[in-house]
């Protein structure tokens, strides 16, 4: 074990409560923002926790590698801590001030140690200050990547939540596409369409790009590949409202829609679905 | 020796993969359904893979095969259930099994291989020909 | 890259195929990826696992978990001291086989993952080595 960590120990040592006391009064000063707020016996009893990993991860593992199976448990407790105050709405500066507001009663008490050793109280201040450093950064670290999940969660929502699959008669399923078809987005889209198929037991799916404006290679192929793999399932698929500058793109790029059933208008391919499916439509009396 | 088995229904030989399939099992189904449609005259095959969770080339060939095989044996072969994950993964690797037939359910490959083997039969009457 | 978790497991007869086959399954729930992203390295791993018992008289699979930054990952690592692949980029086209598959073993893989490496030597042996990112 460090030398530093030993007086940072000692420092620690039979004051826990006092020090616990300034700390958290200490934390007090900083309010979050947007009402985001933290019961004080919450806090103290983060706090309390902490200190206690804190001097055992320093008793066991030195004071140096907060990456080492020491601190795990420290790591842990600010990881929990770092994510709940995150989803709080806890600013990232915010989150970190847990540790950073340690800093001053910690370095009260060390100077009060080494009261008549300059030298010393230099050093250790110096290493307690880069320990609570490390581990600060370490919350903000955790922060953002709970803010990343976060994001990435709701961006995938987004895409599933952008494009429903509809029945519109029984056996027969409709896509109505709408917006730009990225690779990522028409996948997501194309494994809910087969995934729908399979629900509701459907022999046909109309898959409408009426409102896509630009289709590139790569999402005709996946277009293509979803109508393959929905026809190794037992169901087809047809293509409706293919705009006229698609077509051409479609052609340009050396795409093959093979024996992929193609109709200008949604209507179109609905008339055709009802028509292999054993079905027509009639008018029942005269109309206008 | 582990088998799977075959199940006759009329005119149909029907099989359901339920297993993990190691490559001796795929090989000897091959064997065996070949010879049931030839010893049974059978005129259609129904093969429910919605057990499957996974069909690699390996699999994809026999399937093809077996189609195949049938064919020229007079039977239409009809493979029933492939899942979603599956499908998408074998267009991804490559395969489309062209030629094999397929349904999203057993009772729908049962109306397939009927309606088939019925147009058959109506072809046939017109030839002049009896079924027997 | 840093490994968090490994295995080996030995492919000497066809029923090792299936062996891994459920492993690499496990693995793949284990890690949280989708049905599809499962569906897709399962069968990648069915494929390599082939043309080991096949073209390579046998070998061994390393699995492992594997995390780079926010991503996870499995990696597979397929190796045999077999007769090497001569011709490396025929090998990789589509259709292009020597035994019972249909041509699509290394190509096909190729496509079910993020990642794929390949070094091969005449005469000595071959190492496949994907990686699918969750």
């Amino acid at each position: 074990m460090s030398k530093n960590g030993q007086g940072l120990l000692e420092v620690l040592k039979g004051q826990e409560s006092d020090l616990l006391a300034d700390w958290i009064k200490e934390q007090s000063g900083v309010a979050p923002r947007r009402g985001a707020s933290i019961r004080e016996s919450e806090v103290r009893d983060q706090c309390k926790e902490f200190l206690g990993l804190f001097q055992s991860a320093i008793r066991d593992g030195g004071a140096d590698d907060i990456q080492g199976p020491r601190w795990g448990g420290v790591r842990e407790l600010l990881s929990n801590l770092s994510r709940t105050r995150g989803l709080q709405g806890f600013s990232p500066s915010e989150t970190a001030s847990f540790v950073f507001s340690l800093k001053k009663p910690l370095f009260t008490r060390l100077g009060r140690a080494h009261a008549k050793d300059a030298e010393g109280l230099a050093e250790a201040t110096w290493s307690a200050n880069q320990l609570l450093d490390s581990l600060g950064l370490y919350t903000t670290e955790v922060h953002q990547k709970a803010r990343e999940e976060v994001i990435s969660r709701q961006q995938q929502e987004m895409l599933e939540l952008s494009t429903p699959v509809v029945k519109l008669w029984e056996g027969i399923l409709a896509l109505p596409m709408i917006g730009t078809l990225d690779s990522a987005r028409t996948q997501v889209v194309m494994e809910s369409l087969l995934q729908r198929i399979v629900e509701t037991g459907s022999n046909i799916a109309i898959i409408d790009i009426t409102g896509v404006p630009t289709v590139d290679t790569l999402t005709a192929q996946h277009l293509l590949k979803t109508v393959t793999a929905a026809r190794l399932m037992g169901a087809e698929c047809i293509i409706s409202g293919i705009r006229p500058q698609i077509a051409q793109t479609i052609v340009h790029l050396g795409v093959d829609l093979g024996d992929v059933t193609t109709k200008a208008s949604l209507a179109d391919a609905f008339a055709i679905a009802l028509e292999r499916t054993g079905r027509g439509v009639r008018k029942v009396r005269a109309g206008s | 020796m582990e088998r799977i088995p075959i199940l006759k229904m009329g005119d149909f030989l029907i099989v359901t993969i339920q297993v993990d399939m190691h490559d001796r099992l795929v090989t000897t189904l091959q064997d065996d359904l070949t010879s049931m449609i030839s010893s049974h005259g059978s005129h259609g095959v129904l093969i429910d893979i919605s057990s499957l969770d996974m069909v690699d080339s390996f699999i994809g060939r026999m399937i093809g095969n077996i189609a195949g095989m049938s064919r020229v044996l007079d039977a239409e072969t009809v493979v029933v259930g492939m899942r979603p994950a599956v499908a998408i993964t074998l267009v991804e690797l490559g395969l489309s099994l062209d030629g094999v037939r397929t349904a999203l359910d057993v009772e729908k490959g049962m109306i397939l291989l009927r309606a088939s083997t019925r147009r058959r039969l109506t072809e046939e009457d017109e030839d002049g020909r009896d079924e027997g | 890259m840093v490994v968090t978790k490994d295995d080996t497991m030995e492919i000497r007869v066809s029923d090792h195929v299936v062996l891994v086959r459920q492993a690499v399954r496990k693995w793949s729930i284990e890690l949280g990826f989708s049905l599809v992203d499962q569906t897709k390295m399962i069968t990648a791993a069915s494929e390599l696992a082939r043309n080991t018992l096949d073209y390579g008289k046998g070998g061994t699979v390393r699995l492992e978990r594997v995390e780079e930054g926010m991503k996870k990952g499995l990696r597979l690592t397929f190796e045999d001291q077999g007769p090497g692949i001569p011709d490396l980029e025929k090998a990789l086209t589509d259709g292009y086989t020597t035994g019972r598959g249909m041509g699509m073993g290394l190509s096909g893989s190729k496509r079910l993952v993020n990642e794929f490496d390949i070094a091969t030597k005449v005469g000595e042996g071959t190492r496949v080595t994907i990686t699918r990112w969750k």
